[in-house]
């Protein structure tokens, strides 16, 4: 039996890439990402659906990248330098500044708006690759008890989606064999209703099997106990809503800012914790923290530090400039923040 | 342990009570099976033992239930989780996490159970249930039987005292559906858990139950007592009660083996003639060569090769997963073959319009409701006229012959009962008058009356000239109706014969008449009593 890596750990290793994304717009850096992300998923992924997800979280990224392009070239900016091709341009009225219709398309502009692109295209790719790695049930597992039960609900429309579509291929299925068309308008039309029964009698189905399972069992908790628990949750919501006033409005006094916030989340902790002891849930087979979670979780700290020494050291290499049009930079620092997304590799093992 | 105190229920808005004066004890440790037709309160019964019924239905409850001595009006579900168990008709349907392991040990997890008795619980019910190799596999990848299964499981492993299985083997094949009553045999036996069992199939079933409940319907109290007494009487009973009541046999027996006593007379009585089976086929309608399927890498079908003929009622076996319903698929051109060829009266059903294919092929899918969109019956039968431009009456023509008994017209489908829904569906079917007519899995949910009303229809259908192909598990409905069966296995065809030979020989497909009189193939209670009359 293959040990999976605690779905925290996986979260915090993709986290650490997308922020290694985020902060550099060099297609080097990019490039060793995604190729990093593709590896570990090709060489960790299970046979389960929700691995899937990589593939289309991947094909979403490129249809970002071209979406990006193309406004680029109809209605980004112009930049000077040296053009392509011309497009008619359309002289827009002054209130519309900034914007522009048409015009010269320079390879400046391009490689910009690629560098930008590419930029988002590997957030997504990462949050697929994290979906693809850890699954989405076990991630809700780790919810504390007081939250469980809002994880629930999550679960269940989650899987919403891939229920509707089964209903819909059968709905389908079953027009053709009434002998109505399947394409076209008219094969679309009057389709939501049943899909939409189908997906109800199931929510209706569902809860009564949960019902007849004991969710929603409640340990007796005295008042007291209980009361605490939501007089905490609401002094930590007002106190988390001074602190936002705190942190916001500069005329404010200082000491309604951080400290603020501070007491807010130790209050909300409080109260969680507090409605926690109602939920009488226990947990099978809970996900263990051992020495692969935290050499993965060095490593993703490590990841973040590395960028962020990058970005002190030569900001210019993790944002190589489009105009004049340069050769990329090798940032090695940033590389190597890359490359420490490969640390999982050697703490795990390979799924049947 | 369950006891039911002059209970009366009525639905919100419904007319009658659903039960009226049920008076029951099931003790600890029984198998109780509760029988009727369809719509006589089976489900509702079932669902008043954990409180789903009034607490989830809403209605009106009169009387007392209790189970291990906790009142089910003062108890929600939720805290009666640790006493009752249930697995309901469809087990995807209630499965609420992605993988079985955690299937398994949600209702313990509901309940607070310490996790170390959580993991040994999980391990029994793997064992018990022999679904251990598919511990870490999503539960949505797993087959009919091994979802059923994997539900009982999931019920079991909270260790309820009481376990409420509403049609467990209804979707099974006939080994699956004894896997999991010998699964369920055996809780009753070595761990003394109470079962209470719904079920249509009383011939897979009635042997191993302790105590029958019969429901009459029509608002009239239940029959309660032990099998053999409640099952000389009821109007609904498995081939062997019928045989035994035909041939006068006492005690009246409930099992094959029971039977097999007295089958020597019977079968000295009957004589070496069969019943010659007037079956004369007519000319091919259907052509199917060197068919293969595939669903991505898994092939369905391979070198399938098969003619249908006019006038044959064509019955298609085998395990779940065997091909049977991508056959069907393939016939009335829902799947475009890989390879091969599939001609229906001299075309290819895939690739014509719908709107000509319906004329060519028909097919009732498992689940008849899907065909049904009408507000009423009445607006199903005009829009199936109107979309098939038909003469106006052509369905309801149509309709009045597969129920000759009438259904009213401003019924709406969903609230029909499963026998009524197959009919109106066939009926929409039958209105194009296609050649070749499929069902699948037709039986499922239906009782002995619709049945044998399901096998007159199909019968008269044959003898007009169409072609009647059905994929069951159901071997009692092909005793008595097919021509010719089919077997596959792991996408191929293993046997194709007259169905007397196929089923006869077969230890899994073979029905009870056959099993009890074998080595004479005998087939049905109708053609032993038309013997002896």
């Amino acid at each position: 039996m293959v040990r999976a890596l605690h779905p925290a750990a996986w979260w915090l290793w993709a986290v650490a890439m997308a922020t290694v994304a985020m902060r550099t717009t060099n297609p080097v850096v990019l490039a060793a990402l995604v190729a990093v992300l593709a590896y570990v998923v090709a060489a960790r992924r299970t046979s389960a659906p929700w691995a899937r997800s990589f593939g289309a979280f991947v094909r979403l990224a490129l249809v970002v990248l071209a979406a990006r392009l193309v406004l680029q070239v109809v209605v980004g900016q112009r930049l000077p330098g040296h053009t392509v091709f011309d497009l008619p341009s359309v002289d827009l009225p002054a209130w519309a500044a900034g914007v522009s219709l048409g015009g010269p398309v320079t390879v400046e502009a391009i490689a910009a708006a690629l560098y930008d692109g590419l930029r988002l295209a590997v957030v997504l790719a990462t949050f697929g690759a994290v979906n693809s790695l850890a699954a989405p049930h076990r991630v809700l597992r780790c919810l504390p008890g007081a939250l469980y039960e809002a994880g629930v609900a999550v679960t269940v429309a989650v899987s919403f989606a891939p229920e509707a579509v089964t209903t819909l291929a059968r709905v389908r299925e079953a027009r053709r064999l009434r002998g109505r068309p399947t394409r076209g308008i008219a094969g679309v039309r009057g389709l939501g209703l049943p899909v939409l029964e189908g997906a109800l009698q199931r929510s209706v189905d569902l809860a009564a099997s949960m019902d007849a399972r004991g969710y929603g069992r409640r340990a007796t908790v005295t008042t007291g106990e209980a009361r605490t628990a939501t007089a905490a949750t609401v002094a930590g919501m007002l106190a988390l809503f001074l602190a936002s006033y705190g942190l916001l409005d500069s005329a404010s006094p200082g000491a309604l800012g951080l400290p603020m916030l501070a007491l807010a989340v130790a209050l909300l902790a409080g109260g969680l914790v507090a409605g926690g002891r109602r939920a009488i849930r226990s947990r099978y087979r809970p996900d263990r923290w051992l020495a692969s979670e935290w050499a993965v979780a060095a490593a993703a700290v490590t990841a973040v530090a590395c960028i962020a020494v990058a970005g002190r050291v030569d900001p210019a290499a993790l944002r190589p400039s489009t105009n004049p049009l340069v050769w990329p930079p090798v940032p090695l620092l940033a590389i190597a923040a890359a490359a420490l997304g490969l640390v999982p590799l050697a703490v795990t093992d390979t799924p049947r | 342990m369950i006891r039911f105190d002059r209970v009366t229920f009525t639905y919100t808005g419904a007319p009658a009570p659903a039960l009226r004066d049920v008076d029951l004890v099931v003790p600890e440790g029984e198998l109780c099976l509760v029988v009727g037709r369809t719509g006589s309160g089976k489900s509702t019964l079932l669902r008043l033992i954990n409180g789903l019924v009034p607490h989830f239905t809403g209605g009106l409850l009169v009387g007392r239930v209790t189970v291990g001595g906790r009142d089910t009006q003062a108890f929600a579900p939720r805290d009666l989780a640790d006493v009752v168990g249930v697995v309901g008709q469809d087990p995807a349907a209630t499965f609420v996490t992605d993988v079985v392991e955690d299937e398994l040990a949600y209702a313990m997890e509901n309940l607070g159970v310490a996790p170390d008795v959580m993991r040994r619980r999980v391990e029994d019910a793997l064992d018990l249930l022999a679904i251990a190799d598919l511990r870490t596999r999503p539960l949505r990848a797993l087959s009919g039987g091994e979802q059923q299964r994997v539900a009982i499981g999931a019920a079991l492993a909270a260790g309820p005292r009481v376990l409420v299985l509403d049609e467990p083997t209804s979707s099974l094949d006939p080994a699956a559906a004894d896997d999991v009553l010998a699964a369920l045999t055996r809780l009753v036996h070595d761990l003394g858990v109470t079962v209470v069992l719904a079920e249509h199939r009383l011939e897979r079933v009635v042997q191993y139950a302790d105590r029958v409940v019969q429901l009459p319907g029509n608002g009239a109290p239940p029959v309660v007592g032990a099998p053999a007494d409640v099952m000389a009487t009821s109007p609904v009973a498995p081939p062997v009660v019928r045989l035994g009541r035909v041939a006068g046999w006492t005690p009246l027996p409930l099992s094959i083996r029971d039977a097999r006593r007295h089958a020597q007379p019977l079968r000295d009585r009957l004589g070496a003639d069969l019943p010659p089976r007037l079956h004369v086929a007519g000319d091919v309608v259907a052509h199917v060569h060197d068919l293969e399927a595939r669903y991505g890498d898994v092939v369905a079908l391979r070198d399938v090769g098969v003619d249908l003929r006019r006038n044959e009622v064509v019955a298609v076996m085998g395990r779940n997963g065997a091909g049977k319903s991508t056959l069907l698929a393939h016939l009335v051109g829902l799947r475009a073959p890989a390879r091969g060829t599939v001609v229906v009266d001299g075309r290819a059903p895939a690739s014509l319009k719908p709107r000509d294919a319906v004329r060519l092929v028909g097919l009732v899918p498992q689940d008849p409701g899907l065909l049904l969109y009408g507000e009423s019956v009445d607006d199903e039968c005009t829009t199936a006229d109107r979309e098939g431009a038909l003469p106006t009456g052509t369905t309801r023509a149509a309709l009045d012959r597969v129920l000759p008994e009438g259904l009213e017209g401003g019924r709406h489908p969903s609230d029909l009962s499963e026998g009524q829904r197959l009919g109106l569906a066939l009926a929409v079917v039958l209105a194009s008058a296609p050649p070749l007519v499929l069902l699948d899995e037709p039986t499922r949910g239906l009782d002995y009356n619709a049945k044998a009303r399901l096998v007159t229809v199909l019968r008269a259908l044959a003898g007009e000239g169409h072609c009647v192909v059905l994929a069951t598990h159901d071997v009692e409905l092909v005793a008595e109706l097919a021509d010719r069966v089919l077997v596959l296995a792991d996408g191929e065809i293993v046997t194709d014969g007259p169905a007397r030979e196929v089923v006869c020989h077969s230890p899994v497909f073979a029905p009870q008449v056959a099993k009890i009189l074998s080595p004479s193939e005998w087939l049905t209670v109708a053609e032993v009593e038309a013997a002896l009359a």
